[in-house]
């Protein structure tokens, strides 16, 4: 296997996702032990990071389950958090024709991590681009469901006080908003979507103030689009 | 409904709906097709919002009327937001401001 091309494109691939790793590993073990504070053993982890495979997501349905949210709150909730993806895979559909059948694999699984590393379409030569992609992709994940697998185990193993822990979410958050906050582009959508919200959140209440943010947001967002697509042409 | 199956089903739903989504451009645009400009603007701009809309999310519970007053959420969220600017790492922020947070509640905000 060592000098076969699989070989070559796994050991580029790997490469490729070291960085990936680290964070993977972390925030993942972050997502374990917080779902085990909640009563679900690792195996729920596992179960989650293999089925749903998106960080943000993953948290907040942590939240949904304890919360007993409605299925439609749910569904409305994944829509709004993985809308991006569908860009993603818009900006990917070249990129990934002719990778054979694998394909169905690398859509599966393509996460802002793996987007970030098989979006400048670069392929080391002599390495077959279905492989590459595939082993970044299954690496990425592979780390993604060590880390939770392994944050649940933790948490059943080592007897700590896990009170707060929740607030890893948070600090997830709050680290990208203001990533948005501070570029230009993302600035204003990231407040109107902050000032909706709080808005929303006051007067609908905390139970059920979701619907109406993503609605009024959604709204906002076409009403600010000829602001909003201007600006981006003056800094063009 | 028993606990684990709405579990199962509540996960079922998310993952098939998430599975959906990164789908959806393949099925739809089977040729290098130009999108709808409409989708391309709200594609730009709807991550930021949502993002936005999570951190409301996150401090829904929080009581700012009561003692502690929110205030390790505040101690907390300014380390965080001061530690990114300052670092620019994603981990190190995360880390840094649970632990943070994890020690207020527990130790100081009892």
């Amino acid at each position: 296997m060592r000098d076969s091309k699989y070989g070559k494109a796994f050991r580029a691939a790997f490469v490729r996702t070291i960085p990936v790793m680290a964070g993977y590993l972390v925030l993942g073990f972050g997502f374990g032990l917080l779902l085990q504070s909640r009563g679900y053993s690792f195996l729920w982890a596992i179960l989650m990071s293999i089925t749903i495979y998106g960080g943000s997501m993953q948290f907040v349905t942590v939240d949904l389950l304890s919360a007993g949210a409605g299925f439609i709150t749910a569904g409305i909730m994944t829509l709004m958090i993985h809308a991006r993806h569908l860009f993603y895979g818009l900006s990917m559909l070249s990129g990934y024709r002719d990778t054979g059948k694998v394909k169905p694999y690398l859509i599966y699984g393509l996460t802002d991590e793996t987007y970030s590393l098989v979006c400048t379409g670069e392929v080391p030569d002599g390495v077959k681009k279905g492989s590459y992609y595939f082993w970044i992709t299954l690496l990425d994940q592979v780390y993604w469901v060590v880390g939770s697998a392994a944050g649940g185990i933790f948490g059943q193993l080592v007897t700590i006080n896990t009170k707060g822990v929740d607030y890893s979410m948070t600090a997830l958050f709050v680290v990208i908003l203001t990533d948005n906050l501070l570029k230009p582009d993302s600035r204003i959508p990231a407040l109107a979507g902050l000032f909706i919200s709080l808005v929303c959140c006051i007067l609908f209440g905390s139970g059920n103030f979701l619907i109406p943010s993503m609605a009024g947001i959604a709204a906002v967002l076409m009403l600010l689009r000829p602001v909003l697509e201007r600006r981006k042409e003056a800094e063009a | 409904m028993n606990h684990t199956l709405y579990s199962l089903l509540l996960i079922a739903v998310i993952g098939c709906e998430t599975a959906l989504i990164r789908f959806l451009p393949f099925a739809v645009f089977r040729k290098e097709n130009k999108m709808p400009k409409a989708l391309d603007y709200l594609g730009s701009v709807l991550p930021g919002a949502i993002m936005g809309m999570l951190v409301i999310y996150c401090f829904k519970s929080t009581v700012i009327t009561a003692w502690p007053f929110a205030l390790p959420e505040l101690i907390a969220t300014a380390a965080v937001v001061g530690l990114y600017l300052w670092k620019r790492n994603t981990l190190i922020s995360i880390g840094i401001g649970t632990v943070l947070y994890m020690g207020l509640v527990q130790l100081v905000f009892v």
